[in-house]
């Protein structure tokens, strides 16, 4: 037995097969063939005919559009235009892989140069062509592995399109050699509660087949276990489903010190899942949903209609609902302007309301309606507020509207250290946790070349949250986290450690952190807090309190 | 021997896509060796992708050339494949 080491993402175990995904095969180079054109020809032919045949028999298990999709690429991988071009190249003495690179190059940059759908089949083209490449090199074809039975799935890394085809019925667990704990494949991990190792440089070593265990709160991957080490994994597998299946309590600390635990969603349709999985309310409603594919504002009638089917949806329990937050990552047509050079710090989010009142007016009236039409607790929040000014006359508008309880996103490292002048003028405030990073970091959260520094265990974002905690707990107003930060359990300890009441993250995160919570005090919880606060560094950070948490 | 004939596409996304790949394989299916041309541009009509590449829409008039025996019937087939209107 050997224990690989990585970043352990939520607290999940699992055991299983490991499928490695393969990497894409590096491009071949031009150089002389060793063999004959006619032998070169007759490895391209059975390379493309295998692939052509594996790509009809995923079809036929995928059915539906997926099996037009993948049949017309085995059709494009047999081409006898295609095939000319290859034989073209084998003739004049390259290697098979050489020709079928080139030969589908050309033929994918005529496609993509057509735009429209053609332009769009490029991919399947550039798909096929490395399929028939890695094949040619006795490689793995690339891509997810589908071997039709659960498995461990590892990988350098998730790319988006990757985790777009994952049957998540299939994977037991994620363990990536590359990516931290900020990587897609860690926010996928989380979103979906998949027990994830991240980072894991030694996994490289791991076999399609071997038997693992993957062990997320440990942040190990245990190869060839023991017999005693796999009896543990089972047990503790059994006890998350028990625990996972048990009644829903109310989140709560050791002591019985109340977390409210929040769903954050994004539109109606999510409710009753959420519910479902333990939401005792929502943290954060993102109203964008309705704007975004307009050209226009929807009307109040419109508006209203949402947010009271919305609020119907909990019963009478607490909803949090932010006001349009656009601009940056989500311009709208009518209220953004795209011509910002740095949009992020632009007129977005409540900047972009108050240059325009009239949309706010009208969203701060719809909800006032459905707060009249239900019985739901209903508390409004500005995004993006930076100054007490902003704070204060958000505060004025959504109260003047009949709006029982309005609050702030603190998300900008201003409003966390003014968190006590502008907790004076509101009801309340949600901590922001991935803008806040994003702010305090100076680092663009959507630019993958500084997405190392996008991580909410940096000290000197947790050191603003204990202010904003401090504050809280100075005024007596409530300080919540809606963001990445509050579904990872050992850090949702750190939050409340530093003073915050409630949690709000993607429902699938609730029962992680639910029974985190569970295993510590209030007076454990600061502790663990402190520890992390007093590190120089993320990785310290999470490392000092996972000791402490322990202790 | 060859024979030709000159049809108007009915599919209503042409041949793209799903009847793209339906046609490339009736074209198979035929045993002849046959051509597509759209205005100038005349390819194999046994290749998916140079069939693709002609952006042919709805309401076009391609014509196909049959060679290698069985032409009209060659032709029977398709002109039928093509006057039918696959995405209905």
């Amino acid at each position: 037995m050997t224990d690989l080491t990585g970043t352990g993402i939520g607290r999940g175990i699992a055991r299983g097969p490991v499928a490695r995904m393969a990497a894409l095969p590096a491009p071949p180079q031009d150089v002389p063939s060793q063999l004959s054109p006619e032998e070169e020809s007759q490895r391209v032919a059975e390379a493309v005919q295998a692939v052509a045949e594996e790509l009809a028999a995923r079809g036929e298990q995928a059915g539906g559009q997926a099996k037009d999709v993948l049949e017309a690429q085995a059709m494009m991988a047999q081409d006898p235009a295609l095939a000319d071009a290859v034989s073209e190249r084998t003739q004049a003495g390259k290697t098979g892989e050489w020709a079928v690179f080139e030969a589908f190059d050309e033929f994918r940059r005529t496609m993509e140069s057509l735009g429209g759908y053609l332009g769009e089949r490029a991919a399947d083209l550039n798909d096929v062509a490395q399929r028939v490449i890695a094949r040619l090199r006795g490689l793995p074809a690339p891509g997810v592995p589908d071997p039709r039975h659960p498995f461990v799935l590892v990988a350098e890394d998730l790319a988006p399109a990757d985790t777009a085809l994952l049957d998540l019925e299939k994977v037991l667990a994620l363990v990536t050699i590359e990516g931290g704990p900020t990587s897609h494949t860690a926010i996928l991990a989380r979103e979906k509660a998949i027990t994830a190792v991240v980072g894991v440089a030694a996994a490289e070593e791991l076999t399609g087949g071997e038997d693992v265990i993957v062990d997320a709160a440990a942040g190990t991957v245990i190869t060839a276990p023991t017999q005693e080490q796999i009896d543990d994994a089972e047990q503790r597998i059994a006890q998350r489903a028990a625990v996972q299946a048990a009644p829903m309590a109310p989140g709560a600390l050791a002591d019985g010190t109340e977390v409210p635990l929040l769903a954050n969603l994004g539109s109606p349709e999510g409710a009753a899942e959420a519910v479902e999985l333990g939401a005792e309310g929502v943290g954060l409603f993102r109203t964008e949903f309705l704007f975004l594919s307009s050209d226009e504002a929807p009307t109040v009638a419109e508006q209203t209609e949402s947010y009271t089917a919305l609020l119907q949806a909990f019963g009478g329990r607490k909803v949090v609902v932010r006001a349009l937050d656009a601009g940056a990552d989500k311009p709208l047509s009518f209220l953004t302007n795209t011509e910002e050079e740095n949009p992020a710090l632009g007129l977005r989010g409540l900047r972009a309301l108050l240059a325009d009142e009239q949309v706010l007016d009208d969203q701060l009236t719809a909800l006032a309606q459905a707060q009249e039409a239900t019985e739901a607790d209903l508390w409004v929040m500005a995004p993006m507020v930076s100054t007490v000014e902003e704070a204060q006359r958000f505060s004025e508008l959504a109260h003047a509207k009949g709006l029982k309880t309005a609050g702030v996103m603190v998300e900008v490292p201003s409003s966390a250290l003014l968190a006590e002048d502008i907790l004076g003028e509101v009801d309340f405030a949600s901590i922001g946790t991935n803008d806040l990073t994003q702010y305090t970091m100076a680092a663009d959260r959507m630019l993958g070349s500084v997405s190392h520094l996008q991580d909410p265990w940096h000290p000197a974002v947790l050191r603003l949250i204990r202010e904003v905690g401090a504050a809280g707990q100075s005024t007596g107003k409530p300080v919540g986290v809606c963001g990445e930060a509050a579904a990872d359990p050992l850090l949702a300890v750190v939050l409340v450690g530093l003073g915050v009441n409630t949690l709000s993250m993607a429902p699938a995160a609730l029962s992680d952190v639910r029974t985190e919570l569970t295993l510590h005090s209030a007076e454990q919880a600061r502790a663990v807090a402190q520890a992390a606060l007093g590190a120089s560094s993320a990785a310290e950070a999470r490392k000092a309190a996972l000791a402490a948490s322990q202790a | 021997m060859s024979a030709s004939r000159t049809v108007t596409v009915a599919s209503s996304s042409g041949l793209h896509a799903r009847p793209a790949k339906l046609f490339v394989e009736a074209v198979q299916g035929t045993g002849s060796t046959i051509t597509l041309a759209k205005g100038e541009k005349s390819v194999n009509a046994a290749s998916i992708l140079t069939v693709l590449s002609l952006g042919v829409e709805k309401g076009d008039e391609v014509t196909l050339t049959a060679e290698g025996g069985e032409e009209e019937q060659a032709l029977d087939t398709l002109e039928q494949f093509l006057t039918t209107d696959h995405d209905a």
